[in-house]
């Protein structure tokens, strides 16, 4: 990369400095410099830390390896979307917001449910006492997804929906609520989150065991590439890997070892070749309050990619290499203490992820560790993003940090360390082998109790909890679920299922059983048994009944 | 007495607050197991051990499973070991039972080992007595395999349950602990993975080597998965096909007497080790200096200690 | 007479549907090495599966975890089935609660509430001091 004279003379400037900082720092400091997950980061980089670097590695966007972006025009040619995860009480709330969101200049939705809906229980199951509408919509039947999308233009607007278990239903909703609004399959844009993969390992919201699970992700995939070609069937998420307590290194490679695993099962079953599903395929990430390792990780994670495709499954077409990803930022690095401190820290964590290349973008409210957002909150979220946009200037240049001999080099060593956890999965038989004998979830436990070992310690600080504590406490109005939200959810469900052909209801399950009992693709049977308005819990009850259910193993 | 009455009766709370006091040494409590164990031997004991990862807390959810089935009401004691450092524990063992939380007629209990080694503490048979006083008709002993353990175990149970996994290297272990003499049925869990195959047939030549008389129990290999619930029933069968065998043979009688033994050994040597605590502080400073200055030897201050007039 | 060994025993559920462990496990790892004695349940549990593990386990304190939102119904609920069983097990909780449901809270029984951001020697401390065996 450097002459050696160039070198040369560097490191002269390099003596000169060292002895400079000699003087200045008697002692060395006791004080640790790394970054939140414990990465240590030297005073200094230098020419010297990227003279072996090739720069076919760093590349231009567009092009493989694809580390300054997978669009050649960056956010010039296309902003990012900014999408924020919403949902709350009855779809008919949240589809308020959804409108209120849309006209403050949000540009995609994504969608929050229930834990109940998460689940795959309905709001009159006796698991879901208590729990409907609180953290996300409730969605029972069609008629919900009819209410919470009404009056927006499926054809022109995109939708992302976190929902794992019960990916398949939630979908089949979406494109019969499509329909019903006239608008073709072959129009309607989104994504489904349906990663099965890291609610074993992180965020815990499973119904099925592994290997069925795996098989509904990929009858998904493949329905998505025969039918509904502007669709994103899986989110292969590292978000939930992070909030968990894992390092950024682990966050970057079982994110994209689950995605190894997707591939090579698509492959395998459904005998597709990897072009045909490989570009749907799309990311998502945490934005963690550590701004320079996250931007590096970001890089990484593309280049990273760009060779698992290229290099393991052979992918031929271009677009099979890009990871394209969404982000949010980190709700673990949220404090309850001061919260309008959260508004800096979702900044700082947004900005990174815009310098690192994201294509769509949630911005986390202030008061959510408390509660779900308020108006209020979620505006200055919103807004967020739109002064980074609109007035900061970062996005006139794509990829700005390229060449700075401190995020080159911390992306590389990003890159190895995750490269050393790929190939340990690898040796155990992948990830799924991995998963079953604990080792993501055992490494992801360590390092949560580390890190907070660390906070209780002071090493790392936490403004507000552990230092700068006290200031005055501000009032804040926190968004309330009306508890008369569970009731009027659940008239409305007993109305449905009263109002329904009830035995085509029964006949359409039927159908689905013995789908789900065959290698067939379950999707079309879903989506029938969704028209007669089944309820999800109908249908995720046929999943458990054929597949199983999975108990948290608990691995420590 | 009325404490006595509600744990005959299976009160779930006095039971399980007795067992407490037991595994603590409350006074009151050991006064408590003289009338308990009057009312013991009803239940049947069926011992689990393997290595760690074997899944044998996810199989033992299973296993209730299938004696609930049968209208058994069923006793589980899981055992986690103590941490050496910290004096704690996470008894992660319930956890993978949970599904039968909400039973009234499955107790599974916790415990740590607190320092035994070997995983066979006399907690855990005082356990076994209350709930077998309970009316439990069979009760699983689930513990690390760590070789002297299993072997305890297996001198415990009526039914001593082996269980391994292919691809852990358990073959050689189950050829130093000895194990293969004392277990009665080998379960190959996991046996989905490569490897199954051949970790049955090495199992079944290395039984066949072991000499066995013909009338003598033949012990069987069940492969299951756990996870999914497969091979349960095989296996439950299996255990009760074993306890036909031993009243049929006569063995129960010897085994149960067998338990006895180790029983009466146990509480021998825990009284042993708590005279070291309730001996005089000084009288056992002045035995310890004497003994590091060769003025006595170790067996004449043992027999000293041993043979103190009781206070 | 030998002098009893009287460790605590806690239980750490998370009743409800909500999954998020990350916080139940660093407490259960802390109580372990404050030599405390920790039985999980792991995630997803109904009340009455907490109430009867916690019983069979005789333990001095049940510590649960909710971030659904869901902690006044579900929390109050254990207390509720706990009391109706003759058990007097000390109760106390944390998660996503405001500050607002603490004294709700401890109107239905849990003992204390402790909030996000509570350092673990805190909960530590204050499980000394306010539980013992009996």
């Amino acid at each position: 990369m450097f002459t050696e004279k160039t070198l040369r003379q560097m490191r002269d400037g390099m003596d000169k400095w060292l002895a400079e900082v000699r003087k200045a720092l008697n002692s060395s400091s006791a004080r640790k410099f790394s970054t939140v997950s414990d990465l240590d980061i030297k005073p200094i980089y230098t020419p010297e830390d990227i003279k072996d670097l090739d720069f076919a590695s760093i590349g231009y966007p567009g092009f493989y390896p694809f580390t300054r972006g997978v669009q050649a025009t960056g956010y010039r040619g296309r902003p990012w979307t900014i999408r924020l995860f919403s949902g709350f009480g009855t779809a008919s709330d949240t589809n308020q917001r959804w409108h209120q969101l849309l006209k403050e200049g949000e540009t995609g939705l994504s969608t929050a449910f229930d834990f109940p809906t998460l689940m795959g229980y309905d709001s009159d199951s006796p698991r879901a006492r208590a729990e409907v509408g609180k953290c996300g919509v409730a969605i029972d039947t069609l008629a919900d997804m009819e209410v919470l999308t009404e009056g927006i233009p499926l054809d022109k607007v995109s939708t992302s929906m976190t929902i794992n278990p019960p990916a398949s239903v939630l979908w089949a909703m979406y494109l019969a609520a499509a329909e019903k609004q006239g608008v073709g399959w072959d129009k309607v844009t989104g994504t489904i989150q349906n990663d099965m993969l890291k609610e074993f390992v992180a965020q815990k919201t499973f119904m099925c065991p592994p290997g069925p699970s795996i098989r509904l992700v990929s009858d998904t995939i493949e329905f998505g590439t025969k039918h509904v070609p502007r669709w994103n069937t899986i989110s292969i998420s590292g978000y939930h890997i992070r909030e968990a307590g894992s390092t950024a290194v682990q966050e970057l490679a079982f994110t994209l070892a689950d995605g190894i695993a997707y591939v090579q099962d698509v492959i395998n079953r459904k005998k597709m070749d990897v072009d045909d599903f490989a570009p749907r395929l799309s990311f998502f990430f945490n934005s963690h309050i550590d701004f320079f390792e996250e931007i590096a990780k970001f890089r990484a994670a593309r280049r990273m990619w760009a060779k698992i495709m290229k290099e393991r499954f052979k992918a031929k077409n271009p677009r099979s290499l890009w990871l394209r990803f969404h982000t949010q930022t980190a709700g673990c690095s949220l404090t309850a203490q001061q919260p309008f401190n959260n508004v800096i820290r979702t900044t700082t964590e947004a900005l990174a992820a815009v310098l690192g290349g994201t294509q769509s973008l949630h911005t986390n409210s202030l008061d959510e560790v408390l509660a779900l957002p308020s108006d209020f909150a979620v505006n200055i979220a919103l807004r967020t993003q739109q002064v980074i946009a609109e007035e900061t200037g970062v996005i006139n240049t794509i990829d700005p940090l390229a060449g700075s001999y401190f995020v080159e080099t911390l992306t590389n060593e990003l890159e190895e360390k995750a490269w050393e956890y790929i190939e340990k999965i690898d040796k155990m038989g992948g990830m799924l082998a991995a998963i079953e004998r604990g080792f993501p979830q055992l490494e992801i436990a360590n390092a949560a109790y580390k890190f907070q070992q660390q906070i209780d310690s002071g090493e790392k600080i936490m403004t507000g909890v552990n230092k700068y504590q006290g200031g005055e406490e501000t009032p804040m109005e926190l968004l309330k679920i009306d508890e008369k939200v569970e009731a009027e959810q659940v008239k409305r469900l007993r109305e449905i299922k009263r109002t329904r052909d009830n035995r085509k209801v029964a006949q359409k399950l039927d159908g689905l059983r013995s789908a789900c009992k065959s290698d067939r693709n379950v999707m079309p049977y879903v989506i029938e048994a969704v028209r007669e308005y089944a309820t999800k819990q109908e249908i995720c009850d046929v999943y458990r009944e054929v597949f199983g259910e999975y108990r948290d193993p608990g691995f420590f | 007495m009325e404490l006595l009455e509600k744990v005959l009766k299976g009160d779930v709370l006095a039971a399980a607050k007795l067992i407490r006091g037991l595994e603590d040494g409350v006074p009151e409590a050991v006064a408590e197991l003289e009338n308990v164990y009057r009312h013991t031997g009803h239940a049947y004991i069926v011992g689990v051990s393997g290595a760690p990862g074997a899944g044998k807390s996810t199989l033992l959810g299973c296993l209730i499973g299938a004696f609930r089935k049968r209208n058994m009401k069923v006793g589980v004691v899981a055992i986690d070991p103590t941490s050496p450092l910290t004096g704690g524990a996470i008894l992660g063992d319930r956890l993978r039972m949970q599904s039968h939380g909400a039973d009234k007629d499955v107790f599974i209990r916790s415990l740590a080992s607190r320092g035994w080694k070997g995983g066979l503490s006399r907690a855990t048979m005082n356990t076994v007595h209350v709930m077998d006083a309970m009316g439990k008709d069979i009760i699983f002993l689930e513990a690390v395999g760590s070789g002297q353990g299993e072997v305890d175990f297996a001198r415990v149970a009526d039914t001593s349950v082996v269980v391994l996994v292919p691809g852990m290297g358990d073959e050689i272990q189950t050829m130093k602990a000895g194990i293969m003499e004392m277990a009665d049925i080998f379960v190959i869990n996991k046996s989905e993975r490569d490897g199954a195959e051949n970790l049955k047939m090495s199992l079944e030549a290395m039984l066949a080597m072991t000499t066995r008389q013909s009338g003598e129990w033949q012990p069987g290999i069940v492969l299951t998965e756990a996870i999914l619930d497969k091979g349960t029933e095989p296996l439950a069968e299996e255990i009760m096909r074993h306890r036909a065998f031993l009243v049929s043979s006569g063995d129960m009688t010897k085994r149960r007497r067998r338990r006895a033994e180790l029983e009466l050994t146990m509480a021998v040597e825990s009284a042993l080790r708590n005279l070291m605590e309730t001996t005089d502080g000084r009288y056992l400073a002045k035995l310890v200096d004497d003994l590091a200055n060769r003025k006595t030897d170790p067996i004449s201050a043992a027999l000293k200690i041993i043979n103190l007039p009781k206070t | 007479m030998g002098k009893p060994e009287r460790k605590i025993r806690v239980l750490i559920a998370k009743p409800g549907l909500d999954g998020h462990d990350r916080g139940v496990k660093i407490v259960a790892r802390a109580y372990r090495d404050a030599g405390f004695e920790v039985i999980y349940t792991g995630v997803h549990q109904t009340p009455e599966q907490i109430v009867n593990a916690a019983i069979q386990e005789d333990v001095d304190l049940v510590g649960m975890s909710c971030l659904s939102g869901a902690h006044l119904h579900l929390f109050s609920e254990v207390v509720r089935q706990l009391r109706e069983r003759g058990s007097d097990i000390t109760v106390v909780g944390g998660g996503i609660i405001p500050k607002e449901d603490a004294p709700k809270l401890k109107e239905a029984g849990i003992k204390e509430v402790f909030l996000p951001g509570t350092p673990l020697a805190q909960i530590i401390t204050w499980t000394k001091e306010n539980v013992t065996s009996k």
